[in-house]
């Protein structure tokens, strides 16, 4: 890996709430390096989604970016002018959903919403883009296709409608794929299908991916280094054998062992007590401390700072001492 | 708790349900949706029996068509020695009692202007079981404690609740009849990974505690694997595995089992792969292919998949498989 493609620092992105402005995303740093697929893992409403959302000035309102920097490929993304954003999105980052029938137009076919997306970015005739169009859904193993082009959404498959987004987002040759929990709307031997395709994709494009996820089993698959998210902070970041392995933070050792994939049977599974707290309730200090079992005194006041270790394994946790500071 | 050898709670025999499909002015029936297309099961006493498949492949009719949320076409189902099938309404209703039903989505199925105590209390009070006002409030609060729930949070509604904690309601409605069979439709399904250890520890607490008996409709292969004693496969409306828990996962007989199995994601660092062995989609149930059903997309198939449909044929060790591959006349042919 080399240089860093996406580099994120200090992001914090804020919600109004009852108590007043809750910073969902709150402080984050982040780096993705050229070619590399990295996961942003976490349970819902941790964050991950608003992160995606803000790389791409895309976070709905009343929501808003208090603050933070967000590189790209030698831009600044937060500083862009609205044109200049707007041919950032689609063109140099794309982005593909969890459920496609939502991000498709129900009343237009297909192919001509991947014509349009196209055209949009490339000068292109008609015709040219919709040869465009079938080679994009050859490459993307949608069976027939150019017949393909004139159906509708509904009248395809949940797997062949993600397709046609990842064709779609790939129309434009974009340097960072945002895949946005893209297999788990499906069923487990079509989400293997895709997973096997975004592999074949990234080898082909050397192409850059941020996946947003909670399933640690698709991390395990086809990430290269992980981010795990917990209430607006990122508490761990490391390779995916280091994550899976030896994870540090005890929020993401708590995840890996309650899940009955490593459990024994019969045998009771490990739980990470309560439950994961709104971010009006969100606890001062470390916002693991309510549920965390190696919480003590600093964790419930003090934010902990970032630690890593020589093999550029971070975690921010008081419990765990890496003898270095940030 | 569980003895080795007892009689099932619940026997399935040669289920089946069709759906009509209607067409045109009159609605004329032009064809059926085979939805449950034969399918045979027992569910253990005090046992879990799961049935696993991908979406539409009938799992979910087949634990309606139990508890008669929906009427079955044609077959046997044999609960505590009578034939639901056979039953009236009516005569069915003193058996409801016996069974019970927890959802994949606890907020649509919690009704959203009923308060917590009441919608637990609900079936209580249908089947005369508390006496005063008073008596229902203690046997709620009970529940509540029993689902580790706060019962001093009975008069919320469900709103107030977050996604695991709905879920405990649903599982206390469930309870509150005692319950001998509970039909677990993807209970924990949309929960996160936290709070689906917990709902899956207090599964398996009542049912030490209670003896229950689970169905546990479900898609989730290490759900599975961890909770189920005996595992049914679905593919198209039939089952095509039908084995013990630790066998099917050790030596898998189907091909679309070993399909399944080697598209589910691992969490083992050290065995990442995900292979696609099953390509293609699930054909429609409406008009599933001729042979056997799974022939579209079988990395195994041969020419007797595309002429004769297979029966289930018994595997080593116990347990059945819908493959020619496990049928004992089985001539292997060079293709």
């Amino acid at each position: 890996m080399n240089e860093a493609l996406l580099d994120i620092s200090r992001l914090t992105t804020s919600f109004p709430s009852e108590v007043g402005r809750v910073s969902v995303v709150d402080d984050i740093d982040l780096t993705i390096s050229r070619g590399e697929v990295l996961a942003l893992v976490g349970e819902s409403g941790c964050g991950k989604s608003i992160t995606a959302m803000s790389i791409l000035r895309l976070v709905p309102r009343p929501g808003r970016i208090e603050g933070g920097c967000i590189r790209f490929d030698g831009k600044d993304l937060l500083s862009l002018s609205v044109p200049d954003i707007r041919a950032v999105r689609g063109r140099d980052i794309s982005m593909i959903f969890q459920e496609p029938m939502t991000s498709l137009n129900p009343v237009f076919r297909v192919g001509d919403q991947v014509i349009e997306a196209i055209r949009l970015h490339q000068p292109l005739s008609r015709r040219e883009a919709a040869a465009r169009v079938v080679e994009l859904f050859q490459q993307v193993g949608i069976p027939d296709a150019e017949a393909r082009l004139s159906s509708y959404p509904h009248q395809l498959s949940g797997g062949l409608r993600q397709r046609v987004m990842i064709a779609m987002a790939l129309s434009t040759r974009p340097k960072l794929l945002i895949a946005d929990e893209p297999t788990t709307a499906l069923d487990v031997t079509i989400q293997a299908q895709i997973l096997e395709l975004l592999k074949e994709l990234r080898a082909k494009f050397q192409m850059t991916i941020l996946l947003i996820t909670h399933d640690f089993g698709v991390v395990n698959a086809i990430a290269d280094r992980v981010a795990v998210m917990y209430a607006g902070k990122i508490v761990e970041t490391g390779t995916r054998l280091q994550i899976l392995s030896e994870p540090l933070h005890p929020y993401t050792a708590g995840l890996l062992s309650s899940m009955p994939g490593r459990a024994e049977r019969g045998k009771p599974l490990s739980e990470i007590p309560g439950v994961v707290p709104s971010p009006s309730e969100w606890p001062a200090g470390c916002r693991f401390s309510t549920r965390c079992r190696r919480a003590f005194e600093p964790c419930h006041t003090a934010v902990p700072e970032r630690q890593h270790d020589v093999n550029a394994h971070e975690v921010s946790c008081h419990a765990v001492s890496l003898g270095n500071g940030p | 708790m569980t003895p080795a050898i007892q009689e099932p709670i619940l026997r399935v025999e040669a289920l089946r349900c069709y759906f009509p499909i209607r067409r045109g002015l009159l609605q004329r029936t032009v064809g059926h949706v085979f939805a449950v297309d034969g399918v045979d099961l027992e569910v253990p006493a005090s046992g879990t029996l799961a049935l696993v498949g991908e979406s539409g492949c009938g799992k979910t009719t087949v634990g309606r068509s139990i508890l008669r949320i929906v009427d079955g076409s044609a077959g046997h189902i044999w609960f505590q020695g009578q034939d639901l099938m056979a039953l009236s309404q009516e005569q069915l209703r003193p058996l409801r009692r016996a069974m019970q039903m927890i959802f994949q989505d606890p907020m649509t199925s919690l009704n959203p202007r009923m308060r917590v105590r009441d919608i637990i209390a609900e079936g209580l009070r249908s089947f005369d079981l508390v006496k005063t006002n008073a008596e229902c409030a203690d046997r709620v609060a009970s529940l509540m404690t029993r689902v580790k729930l706060d019962p001093r949070q009975m008069m919320r509604y469900p709103h107030e609740f977050s996604g695991g904690q709905r879920q405990r309601i649903g599982i206390a409605r469930a309870l509150a009849v005692e319950p001998k069979l509970i039909v677990c439709d993807e209970a924990v399904s949309a929960l996160d990974v936290s709070i689906q250890a917990q709902i899956l520890n207090l599964l398996r607490e009542l049912q030490q505690q209670d003896g229950l008996s689970y169905l546990f409709i479900a898609h989730d292969l290490s759900v599975v694997r961890y909770l189920a004693d005996w595992v049914c496969v679905m593919y198209l409306g039939q089952i095509v595995e039908s084995r013990q828990t630790e066998q099917l996962f050790a030596d898998p007989a189907h091909p679309y089992t070993r399909g399944l199995l080697k598209a589910a994601p691992s969490i083992d660092p050290q065995n990442p792969t995900v292979t696609a062995r099953v390509q293609g989609e699930v054909p429609s149930p409406a008009n599933p292919p001729p042979g056997c059903h799974f022939n579209t997309r079988c990395p195994e198939v041969f020419d007797r998949c595309y002429t004769e449909e297979p029966d289930l044929y018994p595997v080593s060790g116990g347990g059945t498989s819908r493959c020619f591959l496990a049928d004992p006349h089985h001539v292997p042919t060079p293709r």
